[in-house]
């Protein structure tokens, strides 16, 4: 192995608590080489708090159940090993404080579900034939934002929502990939650009990449999902050209 | 009192991964009033780990691909135990199946004609897998869960079932409890289809999520439902084997069929002594023996391993086509696999038994249980093919969910006896109110099961081992009846999830070890020391397992034939007999 990881002995600060209080509890525990913080809560869980609560299920950075934040930073538990953190200082595990709590490390990311149920799902153009054309391009660019494992650590960071509380307002980065992955889909027959633009919210995105910046899977939220909604709802609401010519909705899809 | 919250369906499913969303859109479409219960959050279902892709016959690559080959691969990869009616349907319905994901929004790679690409992996003729990189499972269960949610289906998120419901013989409803809030609730329906997945983690080194608990297995069996094949265990060819905190971790097949070479530690493509026509990309139970024995007989890596190289490979060419393996080495194990090889071990990974069901409606034996996905055996005998899970989990999710609203319509309503869920509840709440003087540890005796079976009945069995493995769990059993959660809180209380998992666990672990105990031979998935070769009247022969509590009836009965596909299987037999 080309890396060396250390084990030892390392102290945690886990956030205790419930819907109406709580606080940060130390523990230490004696690690192996390679261990991530899941493996460090799951262990503390095991020998000495048995009803530590905490989400998780896959354990491989591929079902988005055990986004936290650790040492303030939202990230996966299953994916942030203990040696890549300082080593002179407790790690803390806290849960992602936009959304309600639930108990301990666990978030009630419920409101995420609805939101999504709002938006018109994926709905193909008329005339396809059954076996669907396209070529590698179209994928590669909507795969980036079908990569999403519904972490919801970006809509955790994101200030409109997290600060400003405007979760009536704004549907969060995670739908904005999600209405990009369906906006960019070749084949799709609906133009969403009034739901982007009105009940999603996109105009309220000040672009400050927060989402980005925690992305697990690496997908650039505002350059490739945010900025190009952006401009979609500028090119069909305020284009001064195709107001002259009162072009309607896009081609091929029709207005939802 | 107690509040136990109602709810009335025509069809509930139980589990939220490919096969059980798949079951719960065909209900609705049909037009049932439906409920799909999810153990985790939705989308978060074990499916999503899937990576390499889905075996679909559409000839996009080769042209001449076509079920019957597709029918015989899966026959010849399960060792001609599988039932050849469930292997026909999936051979022939798989194309349909992933040209409506398209239809439901899926992306997947694409070939030189814009169609779908495919690519070539263990055990089939040609290249077979569509896919997307190596993460086709997300593709999959994402595409499912917005169906679902759309389609008129309510969806009960991180709900635990403890109990099936019945009325006389007829399954009537499940008992459960909300994790966030441990608040009860019971349902009524009028079919009811279990779509719970595997048991991995009866294993310590376990490919499988930490929702894969054998749930559906156990619900089943102790409704009245009997189980075949549960002694063949997949063990994945390639987990990771270090750093110790992912020991077990996936590594997608889809890297060998990508062109990655297995080596040991003296330079050798291993591979060549023990399948040197397909090499790499043999069948999983023959990869997977090959580097276990090469690790047993000291030519592993240093970690206990093979070197999974994909080196000699362009670097931009692996980082497109395997991108989370990439990445997953990168982040967990600090190696770019561009530049060095991986280390893998065997992991277990996929459960070939299951409930025993009707190949076309996905019915149990017990009036108004149904199950499909991962949850049933027969589809692929004694060892599965990689990329036959995915279109299993659609074919015969949606033949499931059809299977359950035909028979919804067709009785009349049902009423759930207060009765057995007083009795439910009784259970649920003996279990969370703690004990001071049971000092059982869940978590413990966890590890203790998976120590037993890791020992006893793991890649390589022998009558010595199984026994002791037996009398261990056995009395593991009786621990697990006893145990009570550590804490009384009913909010998200994983102790007390625990408790009644645990109890599931060690049931399905009864079953793998008595069932492995009594075929004496070895075939796909089952592999005895003391019974290395083929034998004749097991080669006809899959095992049913039902009973009541610990004590199981094992019976052997003879494979599911079906006449008009004899001649398929016979060519097959003869290929295979004249190239050796």
């Amino acid at each position: 192995m080309s890396t060396e990881m250390k084990g030892g002995h390392r102290q945690l600060k886990i956030w205790r608590g419930d819907r109406e209080t709580g606080q940060l509890v130390d523990y230490e525990l004696d690690t192996e080489p390679g261990m991530v913080v899941l493996d460090a809560v799951l262990e503390i869980q095991a020998s000495q708090e048995p009803d530590l609560a905490v989400r998780w299920n896959c354990k491989a950075a591929k079902c988005g159940s055990c986004s936290a934040e650790i040492n303030g930073k939202p990230q996966l538990m299953c994916k942030t090993r203990l040696d890549h953190l300082p080593a002179d200082e407790p790690i803390t595990v806290e849960p992602m404080r936009a959304f309600p709590q639930v108990r301990d490390l666990v978030t009630d990311v419920s409101w995420n579900y609805r939101v999504n149920e709002k938006i018109p799902p994926f709905t193909p153009r008329e005339g396809l034939p059954n076996e669907y054309l396209m070529g590698q391009a179209d994928t590669d660019r909507v795969s980036e934002f079908r990569k999403c494992i519904e972490c919801f650590m970006c809509q955790d960071v994101c200030h409109i929502l997290r600060d400003h509380r405007l979760q009536e307002k704004y549907y969060g980065p995670r739908f904005m990939v999600r209405l990009a992955s369906l906006d960019m889909h070749p084949l799709d027959g609906l133009d969403r650009t009034d739901l982007i633009a009105d009940q999603a919210g996109v105009g309220l995105c000040n672009i400050t990449k927060c989402c980005t910046e925690v992305c697990p899977e690496g997908i650039k939220i505002t350059d490739n999902a945010i900025i190009p909604l952006k401009e979609r709802v500028a090119d069909q609401r305020y284009d001064p050209l195709l107001k002259i010519f009162k072009r309607k909705g896009r081609q091929g899809r029709k207005k939802v | 009192m107690t509040v136990i919250e109602k709810h009335d369906y025509d069809v509930v499913v139980i589990g939220s991964g490919g096969s059980g969303l798949r079951a719960a859109i065909a209900a609705a479409e049909a037009g049932a009033k439906t409920a799909v219960i999810c153990k985790s959050l939705l989308g978060k279902a074990h499916t999503v780990m899937a990576e390499g892709g889905m075996a679909a016959s559409l000839g996009n690559m080769v042209p001449e691909d076509n079920w019957r080959t597709h029918f015989q691969d899966t026959m010849f990869g399960g060792k001609y135990l599988n039932n050849w009616r469930m292997a026909e349907l999936h051979a022939k319905e798989v194309p349909d199946r992933a040209i409506e994901l398209e239809h439901w929004g899926a992306i997947f790679d694409r070939n030189d004609d814009r169609k779908m690409h495919q690519r070539a992996f263990g055990g089939h003729t040609h290249n077979r897998l569509v896919h997307i990189g190596d993460r086709t499972g997300l593709e999959l269960i994402r595409t499912l869960q917005d169906k679902t949610v759309h389609s008129n289906v309510d969806v009960f998120m991180e709900t635990t079932i403890t109990r099936l419901l019945k009325d006389g013989d007829r399954v009537v409803g499940a008992f459960g409890f909300k994790r966030p809030t441990g608040e009860y609730l019971s349902f009524s329906s009028k079919a009811l289809v279990l779509a719970t997945g595997g048991s991995g983690r009866i294993y310590k080194i376990t490919s499988n999520s930490q929702d894969c608990t054998g749930d559906g297995y156990a619900l089943a069996y102790h409704a009245g439902a009997q189980l075949v094949d549960m002694e063949f265990v997949q063990f994945h060819p390639t987990g990771m084997v270090f750093p110790p905190g992912v020991a077990g971790l996936l590594v997608t097949e889809a890297v060998r069929g990508e062109g990655g070479r297995l080596f040991n530690n003296n330079g050798e493509r291993f591979m060549e002594k023990y399948d040197p026509k397909r090499m790499e990309l043999s069948t999983r139970d023959v990869v997977a023996r090959s580097i276990y024995t090469e690790v047993k007989e000291g030519r592993g890596s240093e970690h206990g391993g093979a070197f999974l190289d994909v080196t000699h490979l362009d670097g931009d060419y692996v980082k497109t086509r395997l991108p989370s393996m990439y990445e997953q080495f990168k982040e967990l194990a600090g190696v770019d696999i561009t530049k060095e090889p991986m280390q893998v071990g065997p992991t277990c990974h996929y459960f070939m038994g299951g409930i025993k069901v009707d190949a076309d409606t996905g019915a149990t034996r017990v009036p108004g249980l149904f199950a499909t996905g991962e949850a049933t055996g027969g589809m692929n005998g004694s060892n599965r093919l990689g990329g036959n899970s995915l279109g299993d989990l659609l074919v015969f999710g949606r033949r499931a969910g059809l299977g359950a609203v035909e028979e919804a319509n067709r009785i009349g309503p049902v009423s759930v006896p207060d009765g057995a869920v007083e009795d439910a509840h009784a259970r649920a709440a003996e279990d969370l109110a703690g004990d001071e003087t049971n000092k059982e540890n869940p978590y413990a005796l966890h590890k203790e099961l998976q120590q037993a079976m890791g020992a006893g009945a793991g890649i390589f069995r022998d009558k010595e081992g199984l026994e002791t493995a037996i009398a261990e769990v056995e009395k593991i059993y009786e621990r697990a009846l006893n145990l009570r959660a550590p804490s009384s809180r009913p909010d998200y209380n994983p102790g007390w999830q625990l408790c009644q998992e645990l109890r599931n666990m060690t049931t399905v672990s009864l079953m793998i070890a008595k069932g492995a105990l009594l075929r004496e031979e070895s075939r796909g998935g089952h592999s005895r020391l003391d019974f290395p070769a083929y034998d004749d009247y097991w080669s006809e022969h899959n095992i049913l397992q039902d009973g009541v509590g610990p004590d199981l009836d094992l019976t052997p009965v003879p494979v599911v034939r079906k006449d008009d596909l004899a001649e398929l299987i016979d060519e097959r037999k003869q290929q295979e007999a004249a190239t050796k």
